[in-house]
């Protein structure tokens, strides 16, 4: 089914489309899950019996150039957004690519940085340390991989033209996505490695 | 919009937002058994406390994804058979959204067993106890919707009736299970399983049964007969009270629930007879419902448009509606805009404005059997988690292809 087809049947009464609606209740409900996975991690990161503990593992230069990274790839995201606006097909598609890029490059960083841990002893099962840390992060970069599968194929329909400037809404919600994964990063990344 | 909606939505909100608390806890129970994680170990600094502070996050609005429904039920049953408008339409859905927020601070008055402080005790005691005002309200407006009514004793307000005097029960129950020294001492007592009993089977299953007889001969068409849902109701409601009111009194005697076995000497056993024979009466209630609604499909009568006099838009469409029964959103003035066309108001006030566009069901919107797919693909995953831990990865495939395929389908 195209957009304009199916346009009528998704007006709501409260001006806003039913399928953006749709994306801000389920953005809600994945605050609470994230939510509470923070506080698990908050409630028991200092419960371990043994090590290896935070503060002689956690890598966070590393991890503050990985973070860098990933509300780059923010702005990335509002400029492809901003380009179909102003009906550039081309701007659309090379800055989704940007963004695509710049969330793997986020996800190497994570491999590298699990690894390095996985080396020094941590693991899910090393100690309650190390199971709420990659319970969260690892749930975080699921949610990163995901938001790079949607944006290609945002990026498949871009480069058939499928986006104009009056019809873009599934750039527009896979940015919501990608905007949310970012801000639970920043919030992720104070938590666990500033404080 | 109709109160069963509001309450709908409601239910919705908190579906959405309590979920994710359950599904964090599967997941660190999932991590523990097959990962070896050791979120709930003592031994290792964990705390069994965590599983039960995340499942009673999610617990205790489940019980009003479960109730308000059923509010919803009641607050358009009894308007229809008192044939009156509801009283307090506003004081019900503000109603409704405070016992939606609230249910959501109140998770740990199932936990005051455990050792929490003093303090915490106090806190979620007062905080749920708050929680009887919206409820009230709810109950003083169906009354005050009945008072005065020309009422239509038929099955659904039979139902609506009995509704309300046994979650009346359960409600006091609760309020006495809110206060902690009387939950220190029927803490995993039958008394338990009384209150919960009272609210989910003599408030959500007679609310349930109420919308049936309420709505079936719109859905299928047919009438079913009144004699047999007055035998149905009348049955249920002397089961109900037979099975589960002795429970409150074995509660209090110290009768532990989840022990399926207890000692003659006790003197439990009378107590136990009349509940065992209360739930043979509760069954054959429903035996006698499955005989009405089959009878009814064959020989019942034809129930027409509106069989109750109704005053919301869905008597306007033909019993069984199609498949796509209005072509836009209707437009209603009025909050019972069915009532007010049949029967427009007097001194001259115009009537309601009801813009109805009967569909020819040409935008009739076609099916999918994507959705089905990632039921099954989710099926076969929380099988694998459960059981087999390789099972998992086929089954997340399989929702993979299922959210892909729908994805596709409409973009």
């Amino acid at each position: 089914m195209g957009q304009e087809s199916t346009a009528s049947l998704e007006i709501t009464s409260m001006g806003v489309d039913n399928r953006k609606l749709g994306v801000w209740v389920w953005l809600g409900s994945e605050a609470v899950f994230f939510s509470a996975l923070i506080i698990v991690y908050i409630v028991m990161r200092n419960n371990s019996v043994s090590g290896p503990f935070p503060r002689e593992t956690l890598n966070v230069s590393l991890t503050a150039v990985n973070t860098f990274i990933l509300i780059c790839s923010s702005l990335t995201m509002v400029t492809a957004l901003s380009a179909i606006q102003s009906g550039s097909q081309r701007g659309l598609w090379r800055w989704l690519v940007v963004t695509m890029a710049l969330g793997l490059a986020f996800l190497t960083g994570q491999v590298i940085e699990f690894t390095s841990l996985a080396h020094q002893g941590l693991s899910l099962s090393s100690n309650l340390f190390g199971g709420t840390f990659f319970t969260l992060t690892g749930f975080h970069g699921a949610h990163v991989l995901i938001g790079v599968i949607w944006i290609g194929f945002v990026v498949a329909r871009a480069l058939r033209g499928g986006y104009t400037p009056s019809n873009h809404l599934m750039v527009e919600l896979a940015g919501l996505y990608w905007h949310f994964v970012d801000l639970v990063w920043i919030i992720i990344f104070t938590i666990v490695y500033l404080i | 919009m109709p109160q069963f909606v509001w309450q709908m939505l409601i239910t919705a909100f908190l579906m959405v937002f309590a979920i994710p608390s359950l599904t964090v806890d599967a997941i660190l129970l999932f991590l523990q058994r097959n990962f070896g994680a050791v979120f709930f170990s003592a031994a290792q600094g964990g705390s069994v406390l965590l599983w039960q502070h995340l499942f009673w996050f999610f617990g205790h609005p489940e019980v009003y994804i479960l109730i308000l429904p059923a509010f919803g039920i009641i607050s358009e049953i009894i308007p229809t058979f008192s044939k009156k408008p509801i009283f307090g339409y506003a004081a019900l859905v503000y109603a409704g959204i405070a016992i939606g927020f609230l249910g959501f601070t109140v998770w740990a008055h199932h936990m005051f067993a455990v050792g929490m402080s003093p303090l915490a005790d106090a806190v979620f005691s007062l905080d749920s106890m708050i929680i009887a005002v919206p409820t009230s309200i709810k109950i003083f407006n169906w009354i005050a919707t009945l008072w005065g009514g020309k009422l239509n004793l038929k099955a659904p307000l039979l139902f609506a009736a009995g509704f309300i005097a046994l979650f009346i029960i359960g409600g006091f129950s609760g309020i006495s299970l809110a206060t902690v020294p009387i939950d220190f001492q029927v803490e995993d007592t039958f008394f338990v399983v009384g209150h919960f009993h009272y609210v989910l089977f003599g408030g959500t299953v007679f609310a349930l049964f109420g919308g049936f007889y309420y709505w079936l001969p719109k859905i299928t068409g047919r009438l079913l007969s009144e004699k047999l849902a007055r035998w149905h109701f009348g049955l249920m409601f002397v089961g109900m009270n037979l099975t589960y009111f002795p429970m409150y009194i074995l509660g209090l005697s110290g009768m532990p629930r989840r022990v399926f076995t207890y000692s003659m000497a006790q003197g439990w056993g009378t107590l136990n007879l009349i509940s065992t024979i209360g739930a043979f009466t509760i069954a054959t209630s429903v035996l006698i419902f499955l005989i009405n609604f089959f009878t009814s499909q064959r020989k019942g009568e034809k129930a027409g448009n509106d069989p109750w006099d109704g005053q919301s838009l869905e008597w306007t469409v033909s019993s069984p509606p199609p498949a796509y029964n209005f072509a836009h959103i209707p437009v209603v003035s009025s909050r019972r805009p069915f009532w007010d066309q049949k029967y427009p108001p007097a001194g001259g006030q115009p009537a309601a404005r009801v813009e109805v566009e009967k569909s020819n069901g040409e935008r009739f919107s076609k099916g999918s059997f994507y959705p089905i797919i990632v039921a099954l693909g989710l099926f076969i995953a929380a099988f694998g988690m459960i059981f087999s831990f390789w099972v998992v990865l086929p089954g997340v495939a399989v929702v993979f292809y299922g959210i892909i395929g729908w994805f596709r389908e409409h973009f």
